[in-house]
């Protein structure tokens, strides 16, 4: 029996659609969800690998106290008692939720009802404060409320799409794929790319401008001064301010293009085209993400752009509007219920918390903003917040300068951790670690960037004693003496809940409103089709399978009518100001930091994926090669980057995609697969004034080679403990189909290699099967384990480099089966032998010619005596025991 | 050609062996005309392949096929062949040889081609019936005769010759033990990890080893026929024996070429040319001593006889400068290699291949970036492809990486010109 599940993708904001098909045998195949109107089918990489990530391995199944396994009920009871004790000795502030854009609504819901209706406090912040928060504040500061005015479909529509700080190729690849589609069908259409790095993305742009980091505010100023200047006016609240901070008089000459162009170090040309194509094109979309959003004015950087689009008026119409587009699956669903610490609930502020408190009828109400990501970590580490539950996320790898949250979690009286995996390198600080319900085992709602609500649905059962995250912190609040407010049946009478308090007491002052969605019967919540908020009257709704009746309206502010004091939408005068921390002397480049195409955040899970793996198998630092050639640095070797905050060891990439006189380092690696590529512990902690969102984007930093010695590999079919092994100062592990990789280095090359490496894989015994190649004078050490005739380990060791082999064969070699004559001869050669050489059974020993060689002459040569063949080939003429072989041979090529 | 009408000259070959013969085919090939030439054979036979006497012990090949030349050759070509007929003296001043049997043949000139004696350690007992060397084809035939009673052997000597004779009377149903002095086989072209392998399937094969054994007397019966050895140890232990094989080692053959007041130390000592200190005499084979080199395989013979033939044909300046050579072993199923110089100093940098379940070694030997000696084990197949690239003395620093797994790895596209060959001949 096979059953099909319609469900949504956890990754990108994109929010795909995805169906999960399982089969007789339980065997998960994933789908593009063809009814889903975000992505209409289709699916990028991660998306299409997700049935590689459902597997259990690594996989958190049971609650576990102070290291040690435990049941639920000690589980609880630790939580529940530690928080209220904390909570009766300290007051509500000292403790707090850190959760994550990971959770789907309900989950998010009931933290943030927990945390701020009944505990009191505000102190629950997420890890979208890393990449959304200065999009929240900049639409709040602008529209008046968090909405992300357009769709997808606008996309589409638009002649001319401009992409920000977002290399939309590899981190949304969905939409990218829309737009590509669009521009294929009608090639007018134009597409800008601005990004200090010539991505993935810009190499399709029709114009790629490659600002210097930081001085979006200075180009988006430049732009409004342009269009001021060329007849565009708005009589907007801020308008003439935005202008005038942007026109003549101030730092930058706005709209002298060259001042600008230079301010931003961008040919003068090509600003001038964008700003031409931008006056020019009524249907133009903005696209902005982590870019734009990770600085220390990101806030600033948010309302520059918005601030164009409101003087051209290109907003609440087909094809013209700003667009933030949200990293993760649910960041825009957990700022739906009010997750940040920064607001309420339902978009309501907390100026708005007796309305709050009068619909949860709660026992308290927090008052006053909590504390930002940061500041969290900061009062962790103060003491002032005492006990912490971590949801969902991994801040030790997400956080910037996050060697220091980590000293702050270690001496925090009480972490609870919920996650699904096993290890991470937050989860090895709890001291109570509880074990969460994984993408395929949740039910509830996601909300994705074009404000589209679907639905996820769960097609596998729970393992082990997993259990949904609302469901923990429902008895949890029950423990702690909240049990009237944590009482449900299920995620859909959360999600009524949550709808009716978007509704609650709202006569048209928030967008944010699903009361239609408020009254969903369990049946209606089942069948829930992607829905466009907002939902403000009761439709019927079709059932999953027809294509759902459009719900929302596709374009907010059509009418101009903005959820602000005065009913309108505001510019706001914004001033370039540069990086928190300039470059120096000491750190003279710019680190920037970001996501590559497979991977998802700290790899929990898409490190499990092979396929994901082998795109960008490791953790990698991209330099400009005059820069690399400046600090001594080599393709392929190893670099340490350091910064004021903390220091990171990665493989060196020159590439002139990279602005000379910057560094980009890919997010995701940690803890659990590299001894030293936790780029968060060196990223700096300024943030946004405003959003409070970290400057991920640039951290003065300064780059050297890294004093290896050697540099290896590993090939193991099981995991080996590669951070206990002496010898090895650097790694990384790479999951393979049927093996794990780990790329390795040291700093002093082992005296004995045969010894050493033995030691590594763990093979003590004498007589094992082993197979080695040395070159001790070269520092070259080849060797295999081999067990039954089936590849079991094989490690590589040079002095550099390029002297080891190309990887993709041998990883070819672990295939389950066991391994070919010729493979065995091969495996330490790291590729097959030349196929042509093959030259057949020896026939002359002394000169070492085959019998395929030799017939071979015999056609082509004419040849037709043993001595002929002698002296063609010298077959027969050293000790002559082959000559009978030979004119043997001669005769039956005679017959032929 | 104006040669033909030049008077033929007398040459003289003594010895009918791999080397001497060779100097005649090679002889005939380019000056068929300059010579009348005179061969003496101490053995009976016409000529056969001594390097394959090793085969015909073990019973893989019959006498007949190893025959390189019948009588009907000589004839047919011209040549005198005296067998069985050992050149007893050479008088210089008269240009005669004198046979034992005491034919006199004059010379223009001579090629001495003696090869060499087998070495036999002069042990108390050693001259018993029942000690056996292994050179020639009667040794052959005395070995398969002791060896249809089935019994004991014990070869002294775990070189090549040892093991290749231990190898054959094992073939033919003896209980064979090998007596060597060291404690590994072939030290000379093996490494001790070689050794050890090539030790071990011998063994497999069920050949019995003393090691480190030095033989005191060959002990006889009351006949005085060999029956054991006893050995140079505290407890002076013995071991049976109803035929003792020496293979410990090859003199150069210089009785005659001493008798005959030519210069020899090791050997008869050549120059470049492959002519003694008398120029109307050359020799050749392993008899003689070039450069202070003295050679045991046949590799160098080649090219020694093809500068004596090419020097006595008038045929420009070619010159011997010595030999590099290889060794192989010849028992079925044994695959093994060795050339060079693998010493493992300072100046050597050594690259190893193991993969012993597999039955693999392989070292190979570099001094300044080239291949200075290999041993493979097990897998033989690239032997000549690194002896070719240490004869060049090629500097293999941009493949050293990939070197131990030989050519198929290093000359990846290198055959495929014959490769589409074939794709068009199909
Ligand atoms: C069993 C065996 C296996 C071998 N296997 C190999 C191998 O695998 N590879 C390899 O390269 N080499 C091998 N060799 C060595 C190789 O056979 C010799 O290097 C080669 O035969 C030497 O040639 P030669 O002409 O110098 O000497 P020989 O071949 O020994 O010829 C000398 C001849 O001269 C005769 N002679 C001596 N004195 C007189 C005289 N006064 N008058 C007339 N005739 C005389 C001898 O009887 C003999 O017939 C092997 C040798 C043996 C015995
Ligand atoms: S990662 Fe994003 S683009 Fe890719 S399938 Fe998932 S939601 Fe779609």
């Amino acid at each position: 029996m096979t059953t099909t599940t319609q469900t949504t993708c956890p990754y990108c904001g994109v929010g795909c659609g995805v169906t999960a098909t399982l089969d007789g045998d339980n065997a998960v195949s994933i789908a593009g969800d063809g009814q889903h109107p975000s992505n209409k089918g289709s699916l990028c990489s991660k998306g299409t690998a997700l049935a590689d990530t459902v597997d259990l391995g690594g996989r958190l199944l049971h609650p576990r106290v102070d290291g040690v396994r435990a049941d639920w009920d000690t589980a609880l009871a630790r939580v529940a008692s530690g928080f209220a004790d904390t909570i009766a000795e300290h007051g509500p502030d000292a403790v707090a939720f850190y959760v994550s854009g990971q959770l789907l609504t309900e989950d998010y819901y009931i933290a943030n009802k927990l945390m701020k209706g009944y505990i009191g406090s505000a102190n629950i912040d997420t890890n979208s404060r890393l990449c959304m928060s200065s999009a929240v504040a900049g639409h709040k500061r602008a529209f008046g409320e968090d909405v992300v005015p357009g769709c997808y479909d606008d996309l589409e529509a638009a002649d001319l799409v401009v992409l920000v700080g977002s290399n939309t190729a590899w981190c949304h690849p969905v939409v990218y794929q829309r737009l590509m589609a669009a521009r294929e069908a009608d090639p007018n259409k134009k597409l800008v790319v601005i990004d200090p790095r010539r991505t993935a993305t810009a190499d399709t742009a029709d114009l790629h401008l490659p600002l210097a980091p930081g001085t979006d505010v200075a180009l988006f100023n430049g732009l409004l001064a342009y269009l001021a200047n060329n007849g565009f006016t708005t009589d907007l609240p801020g308008g003439a301010e935005a202008i005038a901070a942007a026109g003549p008089g101030r730092d930058i000459q706005g709209g002298d293009i060259a001042t600008v162009a230079e301010a931003v170090g961008v040919d003068d040309a090509d600003l001038q085209t964008f700003f031409e194509w931008f006056a020019a094109t009524e249907r133009t979309v903005t696209v902005f993400s982590q870019g734009v959003n990770q600085s220390s004015a990101g806030t600033d950087k948010v309302n520059a752009i918005i601030n164009c689009h409101l003087l051209t008026e290109r907003i609440g119409k087909p094809g013209a509007c700003p667009f933030s587009i949200t990293g993760q699956p649910n960041a825009m669903g957990g700022r739906e219920v009010g997750g940040l610490s920064s607001t309420l609930a339902a978009h309501m502020g907390f100026d708005q918390a007796d309305t709050v408190q009068r619909f949860w009828d709660s026992p308290a109400i927090a008052r006053e903003p909590g504390l930002k990501a940061l500041e969290l970590f900061e009062a962790i580490e103060a003491g002032q917040v005492k006990a912490v539950w971590i949801m969902a996320t991994n801040p030790l790898v997400s956080l910037p300068d996050a060697d220091r949250a980590k000293a702050a979690l270690e001496q925090c009286p009480l972490v609870v951790v919920s996650d699904v995996m096993r290890h991470t390198d937050t989860a090895d600080l709890a001291d109570v670690l509880l074990p969460a319900a994984a993408w395929a085992e949740k039910t509830g709602t996601v909300t994705n960037s074009e404000r589209m609500i679907s639905r996820q649905r769960a097609f596998l059962p729970m393992p082990g004693q997993a259990r949904a995250d609302w469901a923990i912190m429902c008895d949890v609040a029950q423990r702690m003496g909240f049990a009237d407010g944590f009482v449900y049946e299920g995620p859909a009478a959360i999600f009524r809940e949550h709808a009716a308090l978007t509704a609650f007491e709202n006569d048209g002052d928030r967008v944010l409103n699903l009361a239609g969605l408020a009254d969903l019967s369990e049946a209606d919540y089942d069948y829930l089709a992607p829905t466009r908020w907002p939902v403000t009257t009761c439709q019927p709704l079709r059932a999953a399978g027809a294509m759902p009746a459009r719900q929302g309206v596709d374009q907010l502010f059509a009418d101009g009518t903005y959820p602000t004091a005065d009913g309108q939408a505001h510019l706001v005068a914004v001033t370039p100001r540069g990086p928190a921390n300039a470059v120096s002397a000491d750190y003279p480049l710019a680190l920037n930091t970001g996501r590559i195409r497979d991977h998802w955040h700290t790899m929990t899970r898409t490190a499990k994926s092979p396929r994901l793996a082998a795109h960008i198998p490791e953790p990698f630092v991209e330099i400009h090669p005059a820069d690399a050639e400046l600090y001594g640095i080599t393709d392929g070797a190893l670099a340490t980057i350091t910064t004021a905050w903390g220091q990171a060891a990665l493989r060196v990439i020159t590439t002139e995609r990279q602005r000379q006189g910057c560094l980009f380092a890919p997010m995701h690696w940690n803890d659990q697969f590299a001894s030293s590529a936790r780029i968060g512990t060196a990223a700096n902690p300024a943030v946004c004034p405003i959003s409070g969102e970290p400057e991920f984007k640039h951290t003065p930093a300064a780059i050297a080679p890294l004093a290896a010695t050697w540099y290896g590999f590993i090939y193991a079919v099981r995991p080996l403990w590669v951070r206990a092994m002496a010898g090895i100062d650097w790694w990384i592990k790479v999951p393979g189909e049927r093996f794990v990789r780990y790329e390795i280095a040291g700093c002093e090359t082992p005296t004995d290699l045969k010894t050493t490496a033995r030691h590594w894989l763990g093979v003590a015994a004498r007589d094992v099967d082993w197979l080695e190649a040395a070159d001790p004078a070269a520092g070259t050490y080849r060797a295999a384990h081999v067990d039954a005739g089936h590849l079991e380990a094989a490690v590589f060791i040079a002095p550099t480099p390029e002297r080891l082999p190309e990887r993709s064969w041998l990883a070819g070699c672990f295939t389950g089966q066991a391994m070919t004559e010729a493979e065995r001869a091969a495996v330490l050669a790291g590729r097959p032998a030349d196929a042509s050489a093959d030259t057949g059974p020896q026939v002359c020993s002394c000169f070492g010619v085959g019998r395929k060689t030799i017939l071979r002459a015999i056609k082509s040569d004419g040849l037709d005596s043993v001595e002929a063949v002698g002296r063609a080939l010298e077959a027969g003429t050293n000790c002559g025991s082959c000559k009978p072989e030979i004119a043997e041979l001669l005769s039956q090529a005679d017959k032929a | 050609m104006h040669d033909n009408h030049q008077p033929k000259l007398d040459l003289v070959v003594i010895g009918n062996g791999m080397a001497g013969l060779r100097v005649i085919e090679d002889l005939l090939e380019i000056a068929p005309e300059r010579y009348n030439i005179i061969v003496f054979g101490a053995e009976p036979h016409a000529s056969y392949n001594r390097i394959m006497l090793s085969p015909v012990l073990a019973g893989d090949k019959a006498f007949a096929d190893i025959q390189i030349h019948d009588r009907r050759w000589y004839e047919a070509n011209g040549i005198t062949l005296y067998t069985g007929e050992a050149v007893a003296t050479i008088d210089r001043r008269r240009r005669m040889v004198i046979s034992a049997e005491g034919r006199e043949v004059g010379y223009d000139r001579l090629v001495l081609a003696t090869g060499s004696r087998p070495f036999i350690i002069p042990v108390p007992g050693h001259d018993r019936p029942g000690v056996i060397s292994f050179r020639d084809i009667t040794d052959v035939d005395d070995m398969v005769k002791a060896s249809e009673n089935g019994g004991k052997a014990v070869v002294i000597g775990g070189g090549l010759l040892g093991l290749e004779a231990a190898y054959g009377l094992h073939k033919r149903g003896m209980d064979v033990t090998i007596v060597h002095l060291m404690d590994q086989l072939m030290e000379r072209q093996l490494d001790p990890a070689a050794a050890a392998l090539l030790q071990h399937s011998l063994a497999q094969r069920g050949l019995s080893f003393r090691m480190g054994a030095e033989t005191a007397a060959i002990t006889g019966d009351d006949a005085g026929h060999v029956n054991g050895l006893r050995f140079k140890d505290a407890d002076d232990s013995t071991l049976d024996a109803d035929l003792v094989v020496m293979a410990v080692g090859i003199r150069p053959n210089i009785d005659l070429a001493k008798a005959s007041g030519l210069h020899c130390d090791k050997g008869i000592v050549v120059n470049d040319t492959m002519q003694t200190y008398d120029p109307r005499i050359y020799a050749v084979g392993e008899c003689v001593e070039h450069r202070k080199a003295v050679y045991g395989l046949v590799a160098p013979l080649w090219d020694q006889a093809k500068v004596c033939a090419n020097h006595l044909a008038w045929r420009g300046h070619s010159q011997y400068d010595g030999s590099v050579t290889a060794t192989q072993l010849k028992v079925t199923g044994i695959d093994m290699y060795s050339a060079g110089d693998f010493a493992d100093d300072e100046a050597a940098d050594t690259l190893t291949y193991a993969d012993i379940r597999r039955g693999v070694y392989k070292r190979i030997v570099l001094r300044e970036g080239r291949i200075a000696g290999v041993v493979l084990y097990g897998d033989t197949r690239d032997g000549p492809w690194y002896f070719k690239h240490m004869q060049a003395g090629t500097d293999v620093s941009a493949f050293r990486d990939l070197l131990l797994f030989g050519k198929a790895f290093v000359e990846t596209g290198a055959d495929e010109t014959a490769d589409e060959h074939d794709a068009e001949a199909a």
